[in-house]
């Protein structure tokens, strides 16, 4: 017999009351606390869960239906972009060693973003933002799904793009991005939204997005810019969640201000180190260029950033201490970061090389305090040396931060030429900082820092060989049996894009596609 | 401070002198020399001479640059976490008091890099 339904369907607003904060309940067969052991360890105080307001009024249903649509557009547009040889179509295929990096830096950290939201979502015992944190981690494993799916069309073609996962959890340089999602991914749930919810979401998305992003349009990436914008819509979904949780926190309770201050110094400058390699790719990756790393920090954090904290200062917080070093940091780190990857670019999953004069010009325009003077004299050296035939490969590993794990290139805030070192003690043994940013904040949690799986340091411990390496036969070369363990094709892979397989190639098949032969 | 966590917080140090297998990093630096973009860190034995590292590790380190040839030993000044230091090139690194994760700074005044840039 049938059951006689009263009312077929839902309104909407009745739909969204009994999908979102309906699916919630107060636990009877444990308590609350030991269902939520995660949500008050931290500090944070929480009244009231039902003040929280639901950023965008989004129910799974409605999710599922919007986010299909806009895959099903995204995978005809990558279709097409095989079909058609849409990798012929970038200005230079040295365009391709920006993407490699974000395959392998980037797009893996979409992944451990799905998983820490998914953790945020399951340790908060407040339904309104469980259901923000369960979308946003379907969000990230999306993006994750679908830049390797964008990205994969190139590994057909090109060097490089064959390993991701392996590299990201062994190579030197992608150890950086690594441990800046694991440090937030290991903290608790509160300390995850604001590093990477409002910090690294809200204040920092711009700066890595946009420059992939039109970096992406102005070399003809039709891959890259079509998941860019599929997951546009997203993000902004996500900033708007960062802002709500910070906001949240603050109006809670007023003890909360000094934590939430404190994760917001700490994640800003951690966010900020690790886009020194985003601005490398802006000022020395792309062939052509959107605008410098300086000037889009102007853009999207001085002005942009600091809109957002005069916000953010009737709550009492204030903009972090580190934006006065990031103020003279602007002129440099991008230089910096070249600097290093071209002379441990025998080491490096993609390829470098020397800026062009035409290019080293672009630098001096865009950087009239600081190119010439500081940087252009090595670039120039290293080009002379590269002609005859000498072109540089450092022999010897870094010192690495302790913390931010880049090698420590940085300079003095008030020296350009003087490396910054910072150096602290802990149960007797020393570690080492690339800043005072860094330093301060070893120095807060020694206790987690000192677990850093630092490259330089694993491999002197003999932990980076295959398990085929023997290091009793004479012939043993150890650089080159970490580089075996990296998974790197030897040769293809790394060294200087002039004179790359990805070179010859490009040109040959640009050449057949726009030449007659 | 400490770490605001659930239970005991408490984990080895993963680079601690006892993970090296005997060995000891030290790391050198060369002010006013940024063609090399870091310090270089080295694993060396606790008995390695001092003048060994001088004479064999760094000149393969830093020997690319055109200012290594003029560098002169009797005239450079070393600093170890930012102090003036004095080495004795026949003593070891353990003689020489030098730790595990010891930061040596070597300055060579009157050597400012490629065309004066610090480079």
């Amino acid at each position: 017999m049938d059951m006689k339904a009263t009312k077929k369907k839902l309104g909407l607003k009745e739909k969204y009351a009994h999908m979102t904060r309906g699916l919630g309940w107060e636990t009877t067969y444990q308590p609350m606390d030991a269902v939520f052991p995660y949500a008050k360890f931290e500090g944070i105080k929480i009244h009231d869960w039902e003040r929280w307001e639901d950023p965008f009024r989004l129910t799974m249903d409605a999710y599922w239906k919007y986010q299909a649509e806009k895959e099903r557009k995204l995978y005809a547009v990558l279709d097409a972009f095989a079909q058609n040889n849409g990798h012929l179509s970038i200005t230079d295929a040295r365009y391709l060693n920006a993407i490699k990096l974000f395959l392998c830096g980037i797009s893996p950290l979409e992944y451990v973003a799905h998983r820490g939201f998914a953790a945020a979502g399951r340790n908060f015992p407040g339904v309104g933002p469980r259901i923000a944190c369960l979308m946003q981690s379907l969000d990230e494993i999306r993006h994750a799904q679908t830049q390797i799916h964008a990205l994969s069309n190139y590994n057909k073609y090109y060097d490089g793009f064959h390993d991701f996962k392996h590299m990201l959890e062994r190579v030197w340089y992608l150890s950086v991005p690594k441990s800046f999602f694991d440090d937030a991914y290991s903290a608790g749930p509160f300390e995850w939204m604001i590093a990477i919810g409002f910090s690294f979401e809200y204040v920092l998305t711009n700066l890595l997005f946009v420059p992939f992003m039109s970096g992406a349009a102005y070399n003809g990436d039709m891959a890259t810019v079509t998941f860019g914008f599929s997951a546009q819509s997203d993000e902004a979904r996500h900033m708007t969640l960062g802002l709500e949780c910070i906001k949240f926190m603050l109006e809670q309770d007023p003890d909360n201000l000094p934590i939430v201050q404190k994760w917001i110094d700490k994640w800003a400058w951690r966010g900020i180190r690790v886009l020194t390699l985003v601005g490398m790719m802006m000022d020395y990756m792309l062939p052509k260029r959107v605008m410098s790393w300086k000037e889009a920090w102007e853009i999207y954090f001085e002005q942009n950033g600091g809109a957002l904290f005069n916000d953010l200062a009737r709550y009492g917080i204030k903009m972090p201490d580190c934006v006065k070093q990031c103020t003279v940091d602007k002129e440099h780190i991008s230089h910096q970061a070249w600097a290093t990857f071209y002379q441990y670019g025998g080491a490096a999953a993609f390829h470098t090389w020397s800026p062009t004069d035409e290019e080293m010009d672009w630098l001096s325009a865009k950087y009239p305090n600081t190119f010439d003077k500081y940087y252009r004299p090595r670039f120039t050296y290293w080009r002379e040396q590269a002609e005859k035939g000498n072109r540089f490969y450092s022999n010897t590993l870094p010192m690495l931060c302790q913390v931010c794990q880049i090698p420590m290139v940085f300079t003095e805030p008030d020296d350009p030429t003087q490396i910054c070192y910072r150096e602290s003690e802990f149960k007797g043994e020393k570690f080492h900082t690339c800043s005072d940013g860094c330093k301060h904040i070893f120095d807060d949690e020694p206790e987690k820092y000192v677990q850093s799986w630092l490259p330089v340091h694993q491999i002197y411990q003999g932990n980076c060989f295959t398990p085929s390496a023997n290091p009793a036969d004479p012939a043993f070369d150890p650089m080159l049996e970490v580089l075996k363990f990296y998974n790197f094709n030897l040769g293809h892979d790394n060294m200087d894009y002039e004179g790359s397989r990805d070179q010859q190639n490009f040109n040959t098949w640009r050449g057949l596609a726009t030449k007659n032969v | 401070m400490a770490v605001n966590a659930l239970k005991e917080y408490s984990f080895p140090i993963i680079d601690g002198a006892d993970k090296f297998h005997g060995r000891q990093l030290l790391y050198v630096g060369w002010d006013h020399h940024l063609l090399f973009c870091a310090p270089f860190a080295y694993c060396l034995p606790p008995d390695t001479r001092f003048g060994d590292i001088v004479e064999k590790m760094l000149p393969h380190s830093f020997g690319y640059h055109p200012d290594w040839q003029k560098v002169d030993f009797s005239t450079a000044t070393w600093l170890k976490s930012g102090q003036p230091w004095q080495p004795d090139m026949n003593k070891t690194l353990a003689e020489l008091g030098l730790k595990h994760k010891d930061a040596l700074r070597l300055q060579t005044p009157g050597l400012m890099g490629i065309g004066g840039s610090c480079s």
